[in-house]
């Protein structure tokens, strides 16, 4: 498994627009992703393609949540999923 | 050919075809199962219905542009949503037909984002949207909202909730004709809004096949199903009028010379300016509420001043009328009103919720003072739901202390309008609230359409408390003396509905009304009617009004000395 950390730049936090695009993102990797806010245990990790699971989570601006996946060589498509976390989109 | 007999709630002449506004979706039986052959086979059938809703929303955000362009695309993604399909099949697994089974799932996901409060729980009617629509996919059923269309349509109705308004087109809607409802439902406020033709409380209407070519007559208040040559006549004609009517140059006066300011109700500053534009000379009734519903907290003194300024700034030498919000009954603002009261329309609601959340008001007028700071804006402030001269003591008070100088209350209440004197020797100006003051001294509720007829403002009994009121004014008035009288304050204004029917205005103007506000729309209509007689024949007309014994009796009698209306079509 790898996991990667990043830092919600929305100044909304990870709802609305910004949320829309992030699991529109993670539904077309080959790969499944989760996320959770980091500290919360990995069991409770939730499907990062799902909105309405990212609108339950709660992140707001400044947040940091974690992505993991399975599949060990998932790097690229975390990375791409962190760079769209950390971008405002609201600007 | 048939004929509808309704209450005609917006003017015109419009020829269209029927579309009709699909049923609410049913919700399926607790515990249906499904008949599949197997299981994969429902949950195939969920996955496709779930796409097939999710290409259709995604069309739609296609063709939409902005805010409605973001919420669209989201919505299609709820729809096929990973955890939503995931819990609709572990109950399909259990056997629970998919219908059922979504509507559970969308459930659970509705009561999660409502506990998050905020804006998550703004998002729950998203998420039950789209579970109806999955819903109605499953049973071959048409989408629930107003239809999608690519030529125009006549809408036809049981009635239209808020809710449905944010999603109708005028550009593709050419009438509104609904079976229940009353003359102050959403449909008909939304029609006059929209400049709309609209016939209310016409039973079987909602019974019309869709694609059915009907003629709407909104003044007569009927529909026609089949119109011949004389019908199609009639709606060119409107048609070429409707253009004409369009512009309103900004000064209302009777035929010998008598000013009538026309004034705009508006909920905001955008509002504010499109009635600029459209030649309205100032703001008689700002909603203050419109710029704060779906709040669950008080807006802030800094936001509400904000949002005060840019109305304001839409009227830099004309008059704003502020009303201090009005929540409560059909308007409900989570931080002021309680939902569980079993009589909302008489409970705490307007000006009354300082009873139970004091300092609002005093934190809103604050607001009004801040934003008024600089603006050459001529600013009134009123308190709505006013029922004793007492409540207006206090409410001017209020005003004082903030630094306000124009206060005044509205007439909702039968008691304010029988009160008026002692009520204005308290404050400056009073605006009759004719919606309101029409439910309240008829006893029925302004939604219910089989009440139709008793919610009429030309009721004998409304016109009786609007001469009291205007009466109690001039006593007022002349006790104030040269100073109180000052700048034309013991004023009456009206800013309800019946401002916006042309032949009304001409009663209104009759019985003393000093100035009316309305619509921007109906600005062109009431300023051509009232301009067509003299301040006598007004007063006339408005004799007439009171002396007949039914609110049809008063309109036909009006109608009958105001052969305008039959040339314009109005």
């Amino acid at each position: 498994m790898i996991e990667r950390k990043a830092t919600v730049a929305s100044r909304v936090g990870l709802h609305a627009r910004p949320a829309a695009i992030f699991a529109e993102a993670a539904g077309e990797l080959p790969v499944e992703v989760t996320i959770a806010l980091e500290g919360s245990p990995a069991d409770e990790a939730m499907d990062a393609s799902s909105i309405l699971s990212l609108m339950s989570l709660g992140a707001e601006h400044g947040d940091v949540v974690v992505l993991r996946s399975e599949d060990d060589g998932a790097d690229e498509a975390l990375d791409s999923l962190v760079r769209i976390l950390e971008t405002d989109h609201d600007a | 050919m048939n004929t509808f007999t309704g209450v005609g709630v917006s003017p015109g002449r419009v020829i269209g075809p029927v579309r009709q506004m699909p049923r609410p979706v049913a919700e399926p039986p607790a515990g249906e199962k499904w008949s599949s052959t197997t299981v994969d086979e429902e949950t195939a059938r969920l996955k496709a219905a779930a796409k097939s809703v999710q290409a259709e929303l995604r069309k739609r955000g296609d063709s939409a542009t902005g805010d409605a362009r973001a919420v669209l695309e989201a919505t299609a993604m709820m729809a096929a949503d990973p955890m939503l399909l995931k819990s609709s099949n572990t109950l399909i697994v259990a056997g629970i037909s998919a219908e059922r089974a979504v509507w559970e799932a969308g459930a659970q996901v509705a009561d999660m984002l409502r506990g998050l409060g905020g804006y998550m729980a703004e998002r729950t009617q998203d998420v039950l949207d789209v579970r109806s629509r999955i819903v109605a996919e499953l049973r071959g059923l048409p989408a629930p909202g107003i239809p999608a269309a690519d030529r125009p349509f006549v809408l036809a109705a049981e009635d239209l909730a808020p809710a449905d308004t944010a999603t109708l087109d005028p550009e593709v809607v050419l009438a509104l004709i609904t079976s229940s409802g009353g003359p102050q439902s959403h449909t008909a406020i939304l029609a006059r809004a929209l400049g709309l033709p609209a016939v209310v409380a016409a039973r079987g209407v909602d019974e019309i096949k869709d694609g059915t070519e009907v003629f709407v007559d909104g003044a007569a208040g009927t529909v026609l199903t089949g119109p011949g040559d004389v019908e199609r006549t009639a709606s060119a004609i409107w048609a070429e009028q409707a253009r004409s009517l369009g512009a309103y140059n900004g000064t209302c006066t009777t035929s010998d010379g008598h000013r009538v300011p026309l004034l705009a109700n508006v909920g905001g500053g955008s509002d504010a300016r499109k009635a600029a534009e459209a030649g309205a000379e100032g703001v008689g009734l700002l909603r203050t509420e419109f710029c704060f519903l779906d709040r669950d907290t008080e807006p802030t003194v800094a936001e509400q001043s904000a949002a005060y300024r840019e109305v304001f700034d839409a009227f830099p030498h004309g008059k704003v009328v502020v009303r201090t919000l009005d929540a409560g009954a059909d308007k409900p603002l989570p931080f002021l009103t309680d939902a569980t009261e079993p009589n909302p329309a008489l409970g705490v609601r307007g000006y009354r919720t300082e009873l139970v959340t004091p300092g609002v008001v005093d934190r809103q007028l604050k607001a009004i003072a801040e934003a008024s700071d600089g603006a050459t804006t001529d600013i009134w402030v009123m308190a709505p739901m006013i029922s004793t001269a007492e409540e207006a003591r206090r409410f001017a008070e209020s005003c004082a202390a903030a630094g306000l100088q124009t206060p005044g209350v509205m007439v909702e209440v039968p008691s304010a309008a029988l009160t008026a004197r002692t009520i204005l020797q308290r404050v400056d100006f009073v605006s009759i609230g004719t919606n309101d003051l029409t439910q309240y001294v008829m006893a029925a509720d302004r939604q219910l359409g089989p009440l139709a007829a008793l919610n009429d403002p030309w009721q004998p009994a409304v016109l009786q408390l609007i001469r009291s009121t205007v009466a109690g004014a001039g006593a007022a008035r002349s006790e104030a003396g040269p100073d109180g009288a000052d700048a034309g304050r013991k004023s009456v204004g009206v800013c309800g509905e019946a401002a916006a029917d042309p032949a009304l205005a001409v009663v209104l103007v009759g019985l003393g009304v000093d100035s009316l506000s309305m619509s921007s729309r109906a600005l062109a209509a009431v300023a051509a009617v009232i301009g067509s007689v003299s301040t006598a024949e007004a007063r006339e007309l408005a004799e007439r009004a009171l002396a007949a014994p039914t609110a049809l009796e008063a309109r036909a009698a009006v109608r009958a000395g105001l052969p305008i209306l039959e040339t314009l079509g109005l």
